[in-house]
């Protein structure tokens, strides 16, 4: 599916300093029932969102309009669990372009990498000097410079490179994905498929 | 050169490496289901691609469905809509689909072995986190995204970077109580829930080479809740005896020369990974967790560590004992409990019954608790009944349900209320899990039997 090319975005963020936040948090299984790809960023962390009777929890981070950007801060160990990939959809939906984090589970950060979403693993200090940042001043700005590999915090200058590998960052900067390039080499792969065992 | 078993399997799949980026890597077996598959057919729709091998990819239905009245029309019309779009794409594309009451449905990791789908030396994925439960047969199995499954039906590849290896190695005796679960959820409370992130495991040992076939899918199931991909074990005679003359498995002269082929399929004695870990089988105990995560786990007689005995943030860990209704330090053995949930593809298997059973003869299912007994397949549930587990649980008082994901995930009718405990065999304890505000308590099917019978945390062992 196409999505938006990714090359420097600067935006403010917004906070989620939580560790381990799984992907049953960033939409629970009840939201998975579509069968096309539309409406998933309405239940983007819906049970941290909303109460049970749809009303926003006034102390969550999205419902705080002090907060809002392109660029989702999370804690070490985002986006364990499942490997749904409605859940990157969701950040996607939502707005995010970007998520911050200290630790990346596996499956989520292949997902995202997938559609759009760039996944920037930074040093466990330097998510810490961005929340303090956040928090300090919640429409602190951060740079992202995929063709750089860099993320920069606007005010100070503090930067940090983060690692992308080349054929992934390639695809990301034009919009393209994985179908394009094996769909190129569907020859290849027949051959190889007629030499193995099953 | 020494290469450990994953290296073999892997290397043989790749169709080609890329410069500074992934692996061109084939897939010999893909099982789909109906909730992450709809948007990787429109995709192929929007592209006007074909499949390329429909033989090669195998659909149920599991997660959506019902547990009771199966032959009735699916009530909840997302649900439905979703089990039908799955119907009609399997049909269109001319993949095999085994739907809501067909005899050989089931949660799609219980059915892929059961019919000889899964096979050693075979690469293998679903849009599901749990399929490293095939890893138990000497595969490669993992769960990928939507767009993989759509790259997985347009070209049998997908492009995954080789993860780096870890052997986790459990010797010495299993105490009397302790199944596999318990080793898994051992295992994870060691590692924490990202202590394999990266990884890919190889279970080595005497612990896993004396378990059965069900027991070490349990184990390579729950590879994915310590943040490794997958985990695999070497396959041996008790893998071939498994799978000889299952539906799909080999016949004839190709089914020796598969065996002789799958005798290869093991890590040379010099063969380096990048990590280790070795546990003495004495030491674990029946495992329950207590928090929101499955690294959050201990021995049942232990009480809840204080939030400076844990390793990470003490404001998450608060955060998740507050949700439990926990304390720091709390005794766990006498903890009231609401509900109990045997099944799951972690614990929906035969031998998973049989244990259950073994502690509830004679008892009688405690009046506080709702149970769920939901067996993994068609298949499970016959054997159940063939072997007069079903009499023995109906005299207790407890009823069978058909099968189905269930209680894992509240996707389907099977939700546990706000606020309630339930001791369940399935994989995720995480906040709202089994239904918005639930409390999950993870433990092996004879910890929730004995929960079941006392209508509190209850240590296993004094029940035998």
């Amino acid at each position: 599916m196409a999505y938006d090319k990714f090359n420097i975005l600067t935006s403010s963020a917004v906070p989620l300093p939580i560790e381990n936040v799984d992907t049953d948090q960033i939409i629970p299984a009840r939201f998975l029932k579509a069968t096309e790809r539309v409406g998933f960023g309405d239940n983007l962390f819906r049970d941290w969102r909303y109460n049970g009777d749809d009303t926003p929890k006034a102390d969550f981070v999205l419902n705080d309009s002090t907060h809002s950007g392109k660029i989702l801060v999370g804690g070490k160990n985002f986006g364990s669990g499942s490997s749904r990939e409605h859940a990157a959809w969701a950040v996607y939906d939502y707005g995010f372009r970007a998520v911050v984090s200290s630790f990346f589970a596996d499956i989520f950060k292949g997902n995202c990498l997938n559609i759009g979403v760039l996944p920037v693993q930074v040093t466990p200090e330097f998510a810490e000097t961005i929340f303090n940042a956040i928090g300090a001043d919640p429409k602190t700005e951060l740079e992202i410079n995929l063709p750089e590999q860099t993320i920069t915090l606007k005010a100070t200058g503090q930067k940090e490179s983060f690692e992308i590998s080349g054929y992934k960052k390639d695809n990301m900067i034009n919009g393209f994905d994985d179908i394009d390039y094996l769909q190129n080499i569907k020859e290849e792969i027949v051959g190889f498929a007629n030499k193995l065992p099953y | 050169m020494s290469t450990t078993l994953f290296d073999k399997v892997w290397d043989s799949h790749v169709v080609r490496k890329i410069e500074d980026g992934p692996d061109v890597f084939f897939i010999d077996r893909h099982f789909i289901h109906e909730v992450t598959s709809p948007v990787a057919f429109l995709g192929l729709k929007e592209r006007g691609i074909s499949v390329l091998y429909p033989e090669r990819t195998f659909a149920t239905a599991d997660h959506n469905t019902p547990t009771i009245n199966q032959h009735l029309p699916v009530q909840d019309a997302l649900s439905a809509n979703q089990l039908k779009a799955l119907e009609d794409n399997a049909a269109e594309y001319g993949i095999s689909h085994w739907g809501l009451g067909h005899q050989k449905n089931g949660i799609v990791h219980v059915v892929g072995p059961e019919n000889g789908i899964t096979l050693p030396g075979a690469t293998i994925v679903c849009g599901d986190s749990h399929t490293s439960t095939h890893g138990a047969f000497g595969a490669i199995a993992f769960g990928i995204g939507t767009s993989e499954v759509e790259m997985v039906m347009a070209t049998q590849c997908i492009m995954q970077p080789k993860p780096k290896k870890m052997r986790i190695n459990v010797n010495g005796e299993l105490s009397k109580g302790v199944g596999p679960k318990d080793v898994a959820l051992y295992i994870i409370s060691q590692l924490t829930t990202s202590g394999g992130t990266g990884y890919f495991a190889e279970y080595a040992g005497d612990v896993f080479e004396n378990m059965s076939m069900e027991g070490r899918m349990t184990v390579c199931n729950l590879s994915i809740e310590m943040g490794a991909r997958g985990g695999m074990i070497a396959p041996d005679q008790k893998t071939f005896d498994f799978l000889e003359g299952r539906l799909y498995a080999p016949k004839g002269e190709a089914w020796d020369k598969a065996v002789a082929y799958w005798k290869t399929l093991k890590t040379d004695a010099d063969a380096v990974f990048d990590t280790e870990l070795n546990i003495n089988a004495s030491d674990i105990e029946p495992m329950i967790t207590y928090g929101t995560n499955p690294g959050m786990g201990i021995g049942i007689s232990k009480n809840i560590p204080n939030a400076n005995q844990v390793e990470g943030g003490a404001e998450t860990y608060k955060k998740s004992l507050a949700y439990m209704g926990f304390e720091e330090n709390d005794v766990m053995i006498g903890k009231p409990i609401d509900f109990v949930f045997l099944g799951s593809c972690t614990n929906g298997r035969i031998e998973d019954f049989r244990a259950f059973t073994e502690i509830v003869k004679g008892r009688k299912k405690a009046d506080n608790v709702t149970a769920w007994l939901v067996p993994g397949s068609h298949v499970v549930e016959a054997q159940i009944i063939e072997e007069g587990l079903l009499d023995i649980l109906t005299e207790a008082g407890f009823v069978l349900r058909q099968p189905g994901c269930s209680a894992c995930l509240a996707m389907n009718d099977d939700k546990v209320p706000a606020g309630k405990y339930a001791v369940s065999t399935s994989n995720r304890n995480f906040e709202g899990r089994q239904g918005p505000g639930s409390r999950t308590l993870l433990a092996s099917p004879i910890m929730a039997a004995a929960a079941a019978v006392t209508g509190v945390l209850t240590d296993p062992r004094n029940l035998f």
